[in-house]
């Protein structure tokens, strides 16, 4: 075993290229459904995705749309002029012997984004990002003498993300993979659906004891966020470990076992291909005007890095934000962010509905089984409703809660939600006279509490107040009821 | 007058009912049945043909409308994508392979009432100068039959000028169209880059790759453009086209045109110089202003081609590879032989030579000593001619050295056979428009002349042909 000491001599540096699968309707360059996840082998190929003579790709522009919205939302611009290039290799699955990539003029350059480890705040450089298309599927059958190919995912556009080299512990390198997860959803850009991997992550390790990099393993395919830590943390253990010893580590690709959690050697970069890069002759370049440039800028929604601090400004935990952060992608129908994006100006019931999100909503749509029928329209006037009614006092925090609960579990939102209060005995009474009268009631019925406060004993006006909320049935106000009760006892 | 009217002519005709397109169509099959010894066609499309033609006559006789190339048979050469025969590109890899899509060129003139009656032979994909390049078999001369049509759309050429068709398809990557439209006495045109659809066409260099006619008549020639120019959502290289293409007869005084210094003199066989000097004689008899122009980068254009072709071409053919479709070795005991001997034995000699230099230019390394220099140099003759069309209307000069050669005469020789596109690469690698027309026989072989226009000026460089072409006769 290798002591922590010497271990922490080691500096560890990691760099992760990532896959994104774009959520267009077509491919990237034919008119195909970019959905195979239920078709049958081989049945969404035209062709183009099956590179028949003759066959020319035609750029889906509704990809570049999406390249666009990643690059603002990876804290940067997209490139006004980017070009695709072929990287030419044979396998059954690359149909044409290349496959159409973006080389040296991606669409995305120097992004910067800032991620969140553990409530610390970090930045990480993305050096590109490239859009390409996936190459199709290899079936090995088990014990057969042939291999099958499946062509339904070959033309499916995808976004590669390459960070700098400055990512330096497992805990990092999973939070910029989640970073990158949330990003590409809030800009809806992809499904993001790692089960189905539309994202996949290719992790970068090396260590050294000098400032210069050590020689890097490169595992792929990796498509959990817990797995990419893993990755991590494994390789970094097998590299200081094979160092200690006095072996080199020897540059080349890793497979990720989940079951036995542990990298394995795939293949060596010795056997690396010459992939003969040049620019697609039949594609011109992608050259995108400031005036298109800023349309797109302008759809953007708000990105993780800027909630957390908006969020944080609202008085919520960094448990609470991540809350309502990742439900915000967990989430299939309703959207929680925006709800609040649009009610931004009004700072208290911003802060308010955040709240309410993280503390009522959340946790309400984890654990029923209510149909989800309010539409986010109606989820937003629920919630202004309910926020003016509590802010004319008409509501307790508790009653606000009971209020919004009840019509979540109802889901159907009533004409008028104040007469819906009412009818619910969630209104609290403000009218002076009526109070004044309970509590001087309650005054005589508790005389030795009276006497209590009255001698300076302040904790038991609570008790008091509590005995004017019982007699009203809770609808009294209690800050009223408070202000009554010490103007009654001459306090 | 030959066999066949001009294709307007023809098409009115069966428009009107005065000709069936039935009997057009079994007279083309009749005449390629007649003159198969010159081995210009590898299949006729004989059933597809005559039903597509009935089914013209029928609509002629319900009074129904029919297109402006009605029953006007064509023949496509054979990287054309098209149905109802085998798409070979005259290669043993592509033997036996039936297209499930059409050209966008053919759809075009389909729509047209065209009728496609055979697929003309060609060197296998496209690459070479005579036609000896086909797998499968070589054309003969019309005007010699020991001698080459040119190529590698000779097929096309040769069948043209034996009347097998009224026109026929070519594509020209470094020449391919004009060569043996030279070759053979027939008229070839070339468009400007992206003017018709390569979408369903074999690529060859897809940079230089365009689709053109050849024909008798640059009138035929235009008519036939007309029909196929146009933006295509399948090529994202496409341009927008011109109103028309069909040529209005403009009076040619006082148009300049730029004899190019590089084209003349050294290296042009005295017969061929001695007609093209004619021809430039008599068109200053008419009135046009005859200049001399220099283009300096002109020498190492066929330099430049033989880099960015063969490297695109290295490229285009990773397709086969024998796992979807076409030729497959199916004796491999593991995935790299079956691409190694499919490819192998599935291509032919140039076929390999292309691959071999197009690897080479792109591989690491090398790639800036070569295709990037070779790019380099094709800015820079773009700006060359950019500069000598701001003095003069066209250029001209010699389609080719040389008159057809013998069949076999430079078949071991790859260089003297790059050599005869010396004077039509150019115009491909910065992509404007040209033609060749004959205008005389030197010891009986057919001399074609050049005419090259700006990128986009196609319906200009065809009225100016097609008054050259009256001029000439």
């Amino acid at each position: 075993m290798i002591s922590q000491e010497v271990r922490d001599q080691y500096k560890i540096t990691i760099g992760i290229e990532c896959h994104v699968q774009l959520k267009t309707r077509t491919k990237l360059f034919s008119a195909i459904s970019n959905d195979a996840r239920e078709a049958a082998p081989n049945t969404l190929v035209s062709h183009i995705c099956f590179g028949l003579p003759g066959a020319l790709p035609v750029l889906n522009e509704a990809a570049v749309h999406l390249a666009m919205r990643a690059a603002f939302a990876l804290g940067t611009e997209p490139q006004k002029f980017s070009k695709f290039d072929r990287k030419h290799y044979f396998y059954p699955d690359l149909p044409k012997g290349y496959q159409i990539t973006q080389f040296d003029q991606p669409i995305i350059l120097n992004g910067l984004i800032t991620i969140d480890v553990d409530g610390t705040k970090k930045r990480v450089g993305i050096t590109r990002a490239h859009l390409e298309e996936d190459a199709g599927k290899s079936m090995h059958p088990a014990g057969k003498d042939y291999s099958l190919v499946d062509l339904n995912r070959a033309g499916t556009p995808l976004l590669e993300i390459v960070s700098e080299p400055e990512i330096h512990t497992p805990a990092e390198a999973k939070a910029y993979a989640r970073e990158l997860y949330l990003r590409m959803k809030y800009a809806n850009v992809s499904d993001a659906n790692l089960y189905y991997g539309n994202m996949r992550f290719d992790v970068n390790v090396s260590v050294s004891k000098t400032d210069a990099l050590g020689t890097r393993t490169e595992s792929k395919n990796i498509n959990s966020f817990r797995a990419v830590e893993k990755v991590v943390e494994y390789e970094a253990n097998r590299q200081i470990e094979e160092l200690e010893k006095g072996n080199t580590i020897i540059q080349e690709t890793r497979g990720w076992d989940d079951a036995k959690q542990r990298t394995f050697s795939q293949r060596s970069k010795e056997e690396a291909h010459d992939y003969r890069y040049f620019p697609d002759p039949d594609l011109p370049p992608v050259v995108l005007d400031e005036t298109h440039i800023a349309q797109v800028k302008a759809e953007m929604p708000i990105m993780p890095d800027e909630w957390r601090d908006r969020l944080a400004s609202m008085g919520l935990d960094n448990a609470q934000t991540n809350t309502l952060l990742d439900a915000e992608v967990e989430e299939e129908i309703y959207s929680y962010l925006p709800l609040i994006e649009g009610h931004l100006a009004d700072k208290d019931f911003a802060k308010t509905l955040a709240n309410w999100l993280v503390n009522i909503e959340i946790p309400f749509r984890r654990d029923s089984e209510a149909p989800k029928s309010l539409k986010d329209i109606e989820r937003s006037e629920l919630f202004t409703a309910v926020y003016r009614l509590a802010k004319a006092g008409k509501l307790s925090s508790t009653n606000a809660k009971a209020l919004i609960l009840d019509v979540l579990q109802e889901s159907v939102l009533p004409e008028d939600i104040e007469k819906f209060a009412t009818e619910k005995g969630y209104i609290q009474v403000s009218d002076e006279g009526e109070i004044a009268k309970i509590v001087a009631q309650v005054i005589v019925d508790n005389a030795r509490a009276a006497d209590d406060v009255r001698n300076g004993e302040m904790k038991a006006i609570g008790f008091l107040v509590g005995q004017v909320m019982k007699a009203s049935k809770g609808k009294a106000n209690p800050g009223l009821a408070q202000k009554l009760l010490k103007k009654q006892l001459g306090v | 007058m030959g066999v066949w009217q001009p294709i307007a002519e023809i098409a009115e005709k069966v428009q009107s009912g005065e000709l069936k397109a039935l009997e057009l169509v079994e007279k083309s099959l009749g005449i390629i049945t007649e003159k198969q010894d010159y081995q210009a066609v590898i299949t006729t499309i004989e059933n597809r043909a005559k039903a597509r033609a009935q089914a013209i006559d029928e609509q002629v006789a319900k009074g129904q409308k029919v297109g402006q190339l009605a029953g006007v048979p064509f023949i496509a050469k054979d990287n054309f994508l098209v149905f109802g025969a085998e798409t070979t590109a005259a290669s043993n890899i592509l033997k036996g392979f039936e297209a499930p899509y059409q050209a966008t060129a053919i759809e075009k003139l389909e729509a047209e009432g065209a009728i496609c009656i055979a697929k003309a032979n060609l060197d296998a994909f496209a690459h070479g100068s005579s036609t000896e390049n086909s797998d499968f078999m070589t054309t003969h001369n019309p005007h010699d039959t020991s001698r080459v049509p040119g190529g590698s759309s000779g097929g096309s050429a040769a069948a043209v000028v034996l009347e097998m068709a009224p026109f026929a398809l070519g594509t020209d990557t470094g020449g391919s169209i004009r060569l043996p439209a030279s070759f053979t006495g027939s008229v070839g045109y070339k468009p400007t880059y992206g003017l018709v659809s390569r979408s369903g066409v074999i690529a060859m260099a897809s940079s230089t790759d365009v689709i053109g006619p050849l024909t008798m008549t640059v009138e035929d020639a235009a008519v036939v453009l007309d029909v196929m120019a146009g933006r295509d959502e399948l090529d994202s290289t496409t341009i927008e086209r011109e109103k028309s293409y069909l040529p209005v007869l403009s009076d040619i005084a006082g148009k300049k045109i730029g004899v190019v210094k590089e084209y003349m003199g050294e290296g042009i066989e005295p017969g061929v110089q001695q007609q093209v000097e004619n021809a430039i004689q008599k068109l200053r008899a008419t009135g046009v202003d005859v200049q001399e122009v220099s283009l300096p980068s002109l020498p190492l254009a066929l330099a430049v081609y033989y880099i960015i072709c063969p490297a695109e071409v290295s490229s285009n053919l990773s397709r086969y590879d024998g796992q979807r479709y076409g030729y497959s070795y199916t004796d491999a005991k593991d995935l790299e032989e079956s691409f190694s001997k499919t490819r192998s034995i599935g291509f032919g000699k140039e076929a390999k030579r292309r691959i071999m230099l197009g690897t080479y230019v792109l591989s690491s390394g090398y790639y800036d000593a070569y295709y990037k220099r070779a790019q380099t140099v094709r800015t820079k003759l773009i700006h060359e001619f950019e500069r000598a069309f701001s003095s003069v209307d066209f250029l001209l000069g010699p389609t080719a050295p040389t008159t057809a050669f013998k069949i076999g005469e430079n078949i071991d020789d790859p260089l003297k056979m790059y050599l005869t596109d010396i004077m039509t690469v150019a115009a491909n690698l910065v992509g404007a428009p040209a033609i060749s027309i004959p205008v005389g026989l030197s010891d009986g072989l057919p001399v074609g002349l050049q005419l090259i226009a700006e990128q986009g000026h196609d319906a200009a460089l065809l009225g100016f042909a097609k008054a050259t072409e009256g001029v000439m006769r």
